[in-house]
């Protein structure tokens, strides 16, 4: 990224990042179509979302109508295509609408740790000295616990329901971009164009915002999106261990935590809400890997 | 260190004493009276204020004192080290397999490169970096407890009944623990090992006809071991978080078992002190790497605070 230095300009004049050209960003996207497991990530993804948002169009059922006689059908049976649960609900219809949960749980959660995570990154990387010291030692200190760990630890003190859980794991997944976008400034901001900013007179706000963030987004989208694999994760382990959202409403952990349940009578239940997590966390990671590839394959993420 | 683990300390407290309304009434339920709360308010130091509650937790860690269960009725650091060494049981067993396997799966597909072989063994990484744990540990104990019979589905056995009754319960949490383990040290081991054999000496190792063999397992794999080792580090804190779910699936009575059983019973004093007992763990075992590191990269002097030299 060190090539795209700007032209020094005229006193007086903004310092701007010379746009990327059109050609690179091409390149960029070739080289993303071109690696093929990226693009089966991608594809993932895609179908994710569209499954996520036209959720009451591809359900054969209502997800939380239970039919008593129905119970525990196997799959196949009088037109349930992953069979039914412990209260006769549709399983296929309670794993589409999960996604929606994982979706939104996924996105928001680390946009939420993105932002404060990369604020906290770039103010400890900019400024240094005492400030970075102490958002540092903070970062350490969070970063002590297993991500998990604290994720539980927090949906304990907040109490269930999905905005904590975006709370939880958008909180867990802070330090781990401050880490990374401070190590980002660190370097970003001995660049020469920074320092023609700065020789012009370019307030700091300015300079961080304007020169340095724009320098840090490809480990960051990177991160980021590795990162959403693992609030999916954790959104099904917080759900399964019954510290999530709370049923009736469905998720693919707390379709899991019934279906470990009667994992001797009726396996599917749990065999087919765990595999909907694996494929989508599979999906983000091989993503992030070909995004990763595609950009900037020397990044140590 | 210490400034860490200072920090640890405070975030547990805060998250504890501050976010929720207020704790003797969640620990008590919704049906206690308001004199009980208040009573449980004065055992716990609640009705001081925030900053002398603050003084004296700091000061009772000091003392090794975690606080007193509300449940169990016993110190907190007695149940946390009574449940200890189960959950290191698991974990070196997991780390064990992880490595046996992870690390000499990346090496074979960094000599293979691009071979078959080295994308069955990513491909089989890819999928064991997302696995849900909880959901394998089920679908294990339902093939070789369930269907198969070879292996107890729950529980850590006993050494009354010999060594090996407690290993055949350890054989599916540690497989179940190692998985996420073993998939990152393959593709770690398998990276780094491919930047390290492009290497000059490593041309010089097989041009005096040293043999294959040896070139991979001494002159490369000892210069591929520092990201290695990293990845070792966030490992452990993985798998402490990790052993909460496959100790609640193999109902393992281990720190991870203790701290959502504590949970399910309100115990909060419980959940707090293991949560920062695993913290400090965690810092102590960084640490132990951070030396492990001067021991495989002599060239790492950490008085100048710089890596000398370049490789």
């Amino acid at each position: 990224m060190s090539e795209r230095i700007p032209a020094a300009g005229n006193a007086g004049a903004e310092p701007q990042l010379p746009v990327r050209s059109k050609k690179k960003s091409n390149l960029f996207f070739k080289k993303l179509v071109r690696n093929k497991l990226a693009l089966a990530g991608l594809v993932i993804i895609t179908l994710m979302i569209v499954t996520a948002l036209f959720a009451p169009l591809i359900a054969t059922h209502p997800p939380e109508k239970m039919d008593a006689a129905n119970a525990l059908a196997a799959p196949g049976t009088n037109g349930h295509l992953l069979g039914t649960d412990n209260y006769g609900r549709d399983l296929f219809s309670r794993i589409v609408y999960g996604t929606q949960i994982s979706i939104v749980v996924g996105l928001l959660s680390v946009g939420f740790g993105a932002v404060a995570g990369t604020l906290l990154g770039l103010v400890a990387g900019y400024y240094g000295g005492k400030l970075d010291g102490v958002i540092m030692r903070i970062m350490d200190g969070l970063f002590a616990f297993p991500f998990i760990l604290l994720a539980i630890t927090l949906m304990t003190a907040l109490g269930n329901g999905l905005t904590n859980v975006i709370i939880a794991i958008g909180v867990a997944s802070i330090p781990g971009f401050a880490r990374l976008v401070r190590g980002q400034v660190l370097s970003v901001k001995e660049e020469e164009f920074v320092e023609v900013a700065r020789s012009i007179g370019s307030p700091n706000v300015r300079i961080i915002f304007t020169n340095i963030l724009p320098n840090c987004m490809a480990p960051i989208i990177v991160y980021g999106t590795m990162s959403i694999a693992g609030a999916i994760l954790s959104e099904a382990a917080l759900s399964f261990l019954g510290l999530g959202v709370q049923p009736p409403t469905p998720t693919w952990g707390n379709i899991l935590k019934d279906g470990k349940d009667f994992l001797v009578l009726s396996p599917h239940m749990a065999m087919f809400s765990g595999l909907a997590i694996l494929l989508t966390v599979v999906g983000f990671n091989i993503f992030g890997d070909g995004l990763r590839d595609s950009l900037d394959p020397k990044m140590k993420i | 260190m210490i400034p860490t683990l200072l920090v640890v300390a405070t975030i547990v407290f805060i998250i504890n004493r501050i976010i929720p309304g207020d704790p003797a009434a969640v620990m008590l339920g919704p049906q206690a009276s308001v004199q009980d709360v208040a009573d449980m308010r004065e055992r716990l130091g609640l009705d001081k204020p925030v900053f002398y509650q603050y003084i004296d937790y700091i000061l009772n860690l000091l003392k090794g004192d975690f606080g007193t269960s509300i449940y169990y009725k016993e110190s907190v650091l007695t149940l946390i080290l009574d449940r200890f060494p189960n959950t290191i049981l698991l974990s070196s067993a997991a780390l064990f397999i992880a490595v046996m396997i992870g690390i000499p799966a990346g090496m074979i597909a960094a000599t293979k490169q691009n071979s078959l072989l080295d994308y069955v063994v990513m491909l089989g990484a890819l999928i064991g970096v997302s696995m849900p744990v909880f959901w394998l540990g089920l679908m294990l104990v339902l093939q070789f407890s369930v269907n198969l019979g070879w292996f107890p589905a729950t529980g850590i056995g006993s050494l009354d009944n010999g060594f090996g009754n407690v290993f055949k319960h350890l054989i599916l949490p540690a497989v179940t623990l190692s998985t996420i383990p073993m998939a990152t040290f393959a593709r770690i081991t398998r990276s780094s090992m491919l930047e390290v054999v492009s290497q000059d000496y490593i041309k010089t190792a097989r041009a005096k006809g040293v043999r294959e063999f040896f070139v991979i397992c001494k002159h490369a794999l000892k210069n591929a071991l520092t990201p290695i080792l990293t990845v070792m580090g966030m490992q452990v804190s993985l798998m402490l978080g990790g052993s909460v779910l496959t100790e609640t699936i193999f109902s393992w009575p281990g720190m991870g078992r203790l701290i959502i059983d504590a949970i399910d019973k309100r115990d909060f004093m419980v959940v707090q002190g293991a949560v920062l007992f695993v913290a400090v763990i965690f810092v102590v075992t960084n640490l132990v790497i951070d030396i492990l590191y001067k021991a495989v990269n002599p060239r790492i002097n950490y008085a100048s605070g710089k890596e000398e030299g370049s490789s």
